[in-house]
């Protein structure tokens, strides 16, 4: 009976979900194409007023104050904003449509180290999440798979592509590692009390971790198949990346010393709600910060009100490469990846700094900016053009966007219900 | 094996049985001896005598006879049948009471079975609906004596409990106890149903799931109260056995389990609503709202379970502790003096304490936070006495008492006084043996030949020994009872004992007796006292000193007031105003506050006395408001029914949560806190002003409209739960519901007007709703169903109010419109679940352009705090006008809740909630810098640093006293931790 209910369910869900199509992937570029006037926010931390962006074959071939002699089809940029592609790392984009309804979902694989999950098989490229981000200038992510110690690897796409093997621009590009938190929870459903109180386990599930890196290094006899084993070898040669979890500031000590004595050649933390007091360690062992977004609550009772707006200020501020993810928050909320930017702004961050934590930064994170993330000769011609400034909810109204040269849609599921509830009362 | 310890427990019944004989029960057959009655009297005589805590007689005698005293006093004659106790220099007080215990009853277990689905229904029958409501639950029936129990106890100072079965929401009644080990039920019962207990915890015994909130149980014991007085007024044709006994019951004290100062003032109301002014079980956190305790003039029974420090030594860890849980620490001992001082009557308690024994380590902790001794002795004797209404019996030791009393070595509570005797009902029950001398002091100790220092310190009870020989000391042991000394020590140089045995003599402290060398051979020795242990008392004594107690904030969590703001005239100049009216955005425009108001609005005023602020640059709106939040509550859910119109979110508003003051800074100064969305009828709102530092009550608007919160969808048919067993599982029988509820009401209201009724909350507040009187907040999501319960509304001629979420309000805005229903939407949210797959962000646009009154709502503390910035993203989609869109958030709001008379624009005459900004409000990079309630600055950016650099000096404060605490045992601290605060959402089953 139960079975026959989920299949029901699943009928239902798909059938509903297929009622509208999803956009179209815009075609190849075809032709040279020239933005002209407007502003220019390249992503590296430098700003253009009155330029102008030509690109090709999906790449920047020049930018530039004032006009080009370039000829092309022009865009007229006047008065408007141009950015590069936001980037939203850590996300279960495309492995989990509706959070409610569990056959829509694909986002956590039963097992503690599964290093060889791998997210980019099962990312939908026709997700109606992912098409909703667009409008709001985000371009691209990194799909990773959830829970477990060692959750598997994730890829990088961009988001308008017909398969996942279209969208995906680095595969398998890391490995992301949950690390265990030294004060914990109390499982009151257990029988524990409620509230949280020091770990003790603490310890023992670091050694576990540390055995774990040891036998998978160890693994060399390849006569005898370990696909998990195999995965984490990127890690030890530097194919790969190691995405740490972790919050606290003993924990991301103990997490980066135990990855780089293992041997892991290139770490990053994802979370950092203390990072801010251990600057000079991360900056000391080349680890950078994507720092959790800006629109949290402080953890503790007595932090500053505004702490979490402030935090990627503070790690910026002191030297720190860091860039913002949202791997805690519902997917859909990924489209408000530049205001979670903007707030910063509030705290005294310079704009372009501010626009750096997810465009130029973030690919310098995840060792995509040879091709993306700034605005610069030679890159990938992933950007978009917005009406007004696009950290600020008042003004990010884009007009135009490209991902690898190709002209997308800035249509979604959501704007076609718009278009025709609007017009049935003739507010069109 | 087994049969010794069988024939060791029938002795020890037959020795009961024996016993048991000498009191009261002269018929009863003796076929195990021969019958014989008690006819001698006892006295103890020259004691200093503590007839009552206040009326103390020197040289005394106290005379007693079959357990109850016959006479006391200085010139008492004594029969010439009396054995007389000669107890000069010791001092006698009535023995301690204790009315809030479990004494001898088992506390039920839960029982197991993993998660099955809810049960809705009773398990019992003839009984109240409710498995949690217990009247007829007795102590007395389930109470077996534990003489084990009992002596921890003696040894603390009580000589009578009161207990009862800690379980349930009415747990029945309790009974009084002495703690007479020696005579059986027959004598040491002193009452059978001596008070009925209450608490708002449900009973453990049954997993019917109503109520599954703090509001429900309050809901359920009104709503048990009023059917009481149906069913005494013989209107009931059902025999009810839990109401009879209540009735039965009803003069006896009622004690209730509140457990927190907020509880205390919970269980107070209920008794208030019903005449009965319940003796409150507090939680030891009174002393942080006084003056609202004090208001219920109830009295109060108090544990003494003060924290523990925390180990504070791991710095990382220490990080998590709050400082509030540090605060109490420091500040909890000073209780029982702020509730004394204040004048409120409460007795004592060991309940909460893991055992009796540190009983009295607490109460000499509240001593140093000044705590009067005398009125601690009142506290557990002549209080709970009183409140048991039993003063004829216990609590003094007047005549025709029972002779329950403790002989002390000197004046109760001082140090260094040990509790020799504790009597109960005339049974001697020797503690510390009165033929114990202080011993303690400095000797020379001559043993062998040889001369030794003898250094004897500790607790008179439990002394410590030092042995030395010239500067060589010699690890030492001691012991002492029954006037037999046993000393040893080792010589460190050669590994050899010296063991000791000596006898103390009647007279003087220096003894002397056998010495045990280590060759086996004997020796004598004499130990001779030098200077007595006065000095070091002394010096003990100043080391006692009053602690450093941190000053309270209000609320007394971090970030909390040092003084209440106080309301100011303010002159804004030069701001640009958002009047959200239709004068529209001015610029350069002055707005004067006065006397909570907005007085003015213009160019270039004046205010006289009023503090000037320079707002160039700045934008100046009125105060955001939040139609649907789950802060500043306890509960959020009462799920244990499908519709539960009786709970009020006004009964759990908790003006203590951080959010409250995260809100102010994020410019919001009201919002309705809604019930959660667990059923179609879901329970009453609290609307509030964002009043941080005040009560609960005080932040509650005064003539607060009246609104319900109404559900519909996946949440009320349970299709994200494991639950199948609850009407209703699809829209269909939501309808349906709805249609039998308001039916239902317009039948009470029927049955009403012709006089005979059972009152039922439920209904009342439903028929508030066909009256118009009671405003529908209803959480919806899909367009079948909204349509449906504005079809229902018409049908039984009201109006929804608003609509909550109406995700897909812009499917049916047109019907919406014509409905005259408002809208409160999230900005951007969807993708959660299956309902949601169509919602849009374009949606608050879309109705506002259809002419719905629309809001943007947060249902998320976090959210809530950004409530500007959500209502910038209806610029964003969909094309509203900036002024338009900011009313999304203030004005328009305060319509749906109808309070815009009040709040919500920059009006004249309106009440001074306002909100100075750095930026234009809509933008992500503005900022709050100050936010004013009714002229009262809540929040100050300024204010705001100096909270936080005060945060980190008074935690730097109490780490440093706690890593220097030695209060626990052996130095024990607690771990740190952190509350598990839970941040509602409407979905939130707490």
């Amino acid at each position: 009976m139960k079975i026959i209910y989920n299949i029901l369910t699943a009928f239902v869900f798909m059938a509903a979900t297929t009622l509208v199509a999803q956009q179209t992937p815009g075609d190849k570029q075809s032709e040279v194409l020239i933005v002209n006037g407007g502003t220019y926010h390249l992503g590296n931390g430098s700003v253009i007023d009155n330029g102008h962006l030509v690109f090709e074959d999906g790449k920047i071939i020049e930018i530039g104050e004032g006009a080009t002699r370039r000829m092309g089809k022009m865009i007229d940029a006047t008065g408007k904003h141009i950015y590069p592609g936001f980037i939203a790392p850590a996300k279960s984009l495309g492995l989990i449509e509706v959070e409610a309804v569990r056959a829509s979902d694909d986002e956590d694989e039963l097992g503690e180290y599964i290093p060889n999950i791998r997210s980019i098989i099962a990312y939908n490229a026709e997700s109606k999440v992912i098409e909703s981000l667009r409008p709001n200038g985000v371009l691209l992510g990194q799909i990773a798979p959830q829970g477990g110690r060692i959750s598997g690897s994730s890829t990088i796409v961009q988001f308008d592509a017909w398969n996942w093997e279209d969208a995906a621009i680095k595969t398998d590009d890391g490995i992301h590692l949950h690390w265990p938190s030294s004060f914990r929870r109390g499982r009151w459903w257990a029988g524990e009390p409620r509230g949280y109180s020091p770990n003790k386990k603490y310890g023992e599930q670091v050694s576990e971790i540390k055995n774990y890196f040891a036998s998978s290094k160890a693994y060399t006899d390849t006569s005898v198949a370990n696909e998990a084993y195999k995965a984490m070898q990127g890690l030890f040669n530097g194919d790969k990346k190691l995405y740490i979890y972790s919050d606290s500031e003993k924990e991301i000590i103990d997490a980066v010393t135990t990855a780089k004595e293992s041997g892991v050649k290139s770490v990053v933390i994802i979370g950092g709600y203390e990072a801010h007091k251990i600057t000079d360690f991360l900056i000391a062992q080349q680890v950078p910060v994507l720092i959790q977004h800006t629109h949290n609550l402080p953890k503790m009772a007595d932090d500053d009100y505004d702490f979490p707006y402030k935090l990627p200020k503070l790690l910026s501020d002191a030297g720190v490469l860091v860039g913002l993810q949202n791997a805690d928050a519902s997917n859909f909320q990924t489209r408000n990846l530049p205001f979670y930017a903007g707030q910063v702004v509030g705290q005294g961050m310079d704009k372009e700094t501010a626009l750096q934590l997810i465009t130029g930064n973030t690919a310098k994170i995840l060792g995509i900016d040879d091709a993306y993330g700034t605005l610069e000769v030679g890159k990938s011609a992933t950007f978009f053009i917005s009406e007004g400034d696009a950290l600020d909810m008042r003004t990010n109204v884009l007009t135009d966007a490209f991902i690898d040269g190709r002209a997308i849609s800035l249509e979604s599921h959501q704007t076609e219900l718009w278009h025709r509830y609007a017009k049935k009362y003739g507010q069109e | 094996m087994a049969l010794f310890i069988f024939m060791k427990k029938i002795l020890t019944l037959s020795l009961l049985v024996c016993s048991s004989l000498l009191f009261g029960q002269d018929y009863f057959p003796e076929n195990g001896g021969l019958k014989q009655a008690e006819t001698e009297y006892t006295a103890l005589t020259n004691a200093t005598i503590y007839v009552t805590p206040t009326q103390q007689l020197t040289n005394a005698t106290i005379l007693f006879k079959n357990g109850k005293v016959v006479n006391v006093g200085a010139n008492v004659s004594i029969p010439k049948n009396t054995v007389v106790e000669n107890v000069a220099g010791k001092y006698i007080y009535p023995s301690f009471i204790d009315m809030y215990t479990n004494f001898g009853v088992e506390k039920p277990k839960r029982e197991g079975g993993g998660r099955r689905s809810p049960q809705y229904d009773a398990s019992r029958e003839g009984f109240y609906w409710n498995d949690h409501i217990m009247t007829e639950q007795r102590a007395m029936e389930q109470f077996k004596y534990s003489s084990k129990t009992a002596k921890g106890m003696r040894e603390a100072g009580f000589g009578v409990v009161n207990t009862h079965v800690p379980d349930g929401i009415a747990r029945g009644t309790s009974v009084i106890v002495a703690l007479n080990d020696e005579d059986g039920d027959a004598q040491r019962i002193i009452e059978d149903d001596a008070a009925q207990l209450f608490s708002f915890s449900k009973s453990v015994k049954s997993r019917q799931s109503y109520p599954t909130s703090l509001m429900g149980a309050m809901a359920l014991l009104r709503q048990f109260n009023n059917d009481a007085k149906w069913y005494a007024n013989g209107n009931s044709q059902t025999k009810d056995r839990s109401i009879e006994i209540f009735n039965t019951n009803k003069n006896l004290p009622f004690i209730f389990d509140a457990g927190d100062k907020t509880n205390d003032l919970r269980a107070d109301k209920i008794g208030d609503a019903f005449n009965k002014q319940y003796i409150i079980v507090g939680g030891g956190d009174e002393y942080e709202t006084i003056a609202a305790i004090k208001a219920t003039q109830a009295a109060y029974i108090l544990p003494l379970n003060f924290p523990e420090a925390f180990d504070v030594s791991n710095a990382y860890l220490a990080n998590y502790i709050a400082l509030e849980d540090m605060r109490e620490w420091n500040q909890a001992p000073s209780n029982p003096k702020v509730m004394s001082d204040n004048g409120i009557s409460f007795a004592l308690t060991t309940h909460k304490l893991d055992k009796p024994a540190a009983f009295l380590k607490m109460l000499d902790k509240a001593f140093t936070y000044g705590y009067d001794k005398t009125k601690a002795l009142e506290a557990l004797t002549t209080t709970p006495a009183r409140l048991l209404g039993k003063s004829d019996l216990i609590g003094s030791l007047q005549n025709g008492r029972y002779a329950n009393f403790l002989v002390t070595s000197g004046p109760l509570f001082e140090d260094g006084t040990v509790i020799h005797e504790n009597w109960v009902q005339g049974r001697k029950n020797v503690i510390n043996s009165r033929d114990i001398k202080d011993l303690r002091g400095d000797y020379t100790m001559t043993a062998a030949g040889k001369n030794y220092d003898l250094k004897i310190s500790g607790d008179v009870d439990k002394l410590k020994a030092e042995v030395k020989m010239d500067t060589v000391s010699f690890p030492s042991k001691i012991s002492y009872s029954d006037n037999w000394v046993s000393l040893s020590f080792t010589d460190k140089a050669t590994d050899e004992m010296y063991r000791f045995t000596g006898i103390v003599p009647q007279e003087g402290v220096n003894f002397s007796g056998r010495l045990l060398l280590p060759n086996g051979n004997n020796s004598n020795f004499r130990a001779v006292q030098t200077s007595d242990f006065s000095e070091e008392k002394k010096a003990d004594k100043d080391a006692k000193k009053a602690p450093v107690m941190m000053p309270l904030t209000y609320p007394n969590v971090g970030y909390g007031n040092v003084t209440q703001p106080q309301q100011q005239t303010m002159l804004f100049k030069n701001a640009t105003v958002w009047t959200g009216e239709n004068e529209g955005v001015l610029t350069e425009t002055d707005v004067l506050i006065k006397n909570g108001k907005i007085a003015k609005i213009g160019k270039n005023l004046s205010g006289a006395g009023a503090v000037v602020i320079d707002a160039t640059g700045k934008h100046l709106t009125a105060g955001v408001i939040d139609e649907h939040t789950h802060i500043a509550t306890l509960a959020v859910n009462e799920a244990g029914h499908n519709s539960t119109a009786e709970v009020t979110i006004e009964d759990v508003v908790d003006p203590e949560d951080v959010n409250i003051y995260r809100n102010l800074a994020g410019g919001v100064t009201s919002a309705q806190i809604l019930h959660g969305s667990a059923n179609p009828i879901g329970g009453r709102s609290a609307i509030i002003k964002m009043k941080w530092g005040e009560s609960a009550d005080n932040m509650i608007y005064s003539n607060s409209p009246k609104f319900i919160k109404f559900a519909l969808g996946e949440n009320v048919k349970q299709s994200n739960w494991e639950s199948r067993s609850r009407f209703p599982q699809t829209r269909m029988g939501v309808e349906q519901m709805y249609v039998n509820y308001f039916n239902r009401a317009v039948e009470y209201q029927a049955a009403k007007k012709k006089g005979t009724f059972r009152y039922d909350e439920e209904m009342e507040v439903i028929a508030e709703i066909l009256n118009g009187e009671r405003f529908i907040s209803c959480h919806s999501y899909v367009q079948s169903e909204i349509n449906m319960l504005m079809k229902v509304a018409d049908r039984f001629n009201f109006k929804v109010n608003t609509f909550t979420h109406i995700l897909e309000g812009y499917k049916v805005a047109d019907k919406m419109k014509e409905h005259g229903v408002g809208a409160s939407t999230f900005s951007d949210w969807w993708a959660y679940k299956y309902e949601v797959n169509d919602a849009i962000p374009y949606n608050a646009a879309i109705m506002a352009k259809q002419g719905i009154t629309t809001a943007i709502n947060s249902d998320d503390a976090e959210m809530s705090r950004r409530l500007n910035q959500e209502a910038g993203k209806t610029v964003k989609y969909g094309g509203m006008s900036e002024e338009e869109a900011w009313k999304m958030v203030t004005i328009n709001p305060a319509k749906l809740l109808h309070i815009d008379n009040r709040v919500g624009s920059i009006k004249e005459g309106k009440d001074a909630d306002l909100v100075l900004w750095t930026d234009n409000p809509l933008s992500v990079y503005a900022k709050a810098e100050k936010t004013i309630i009714e002229g009262k600055t809540y929040f100050d950016l300024q204010t705001d640093l100096a909270k936080r650099a005060a945060i980190k000096q008074e935690r730097t404060q109490l780490i440093n006293m706690m890593l220097n605490d030695k209060s626990g045992k052996g130095g024990k601290k607690r771990p740190p931790m952190k509350r598990d605060k839970i941040h509602f959402e409407c979905e939130t089953i707490n």
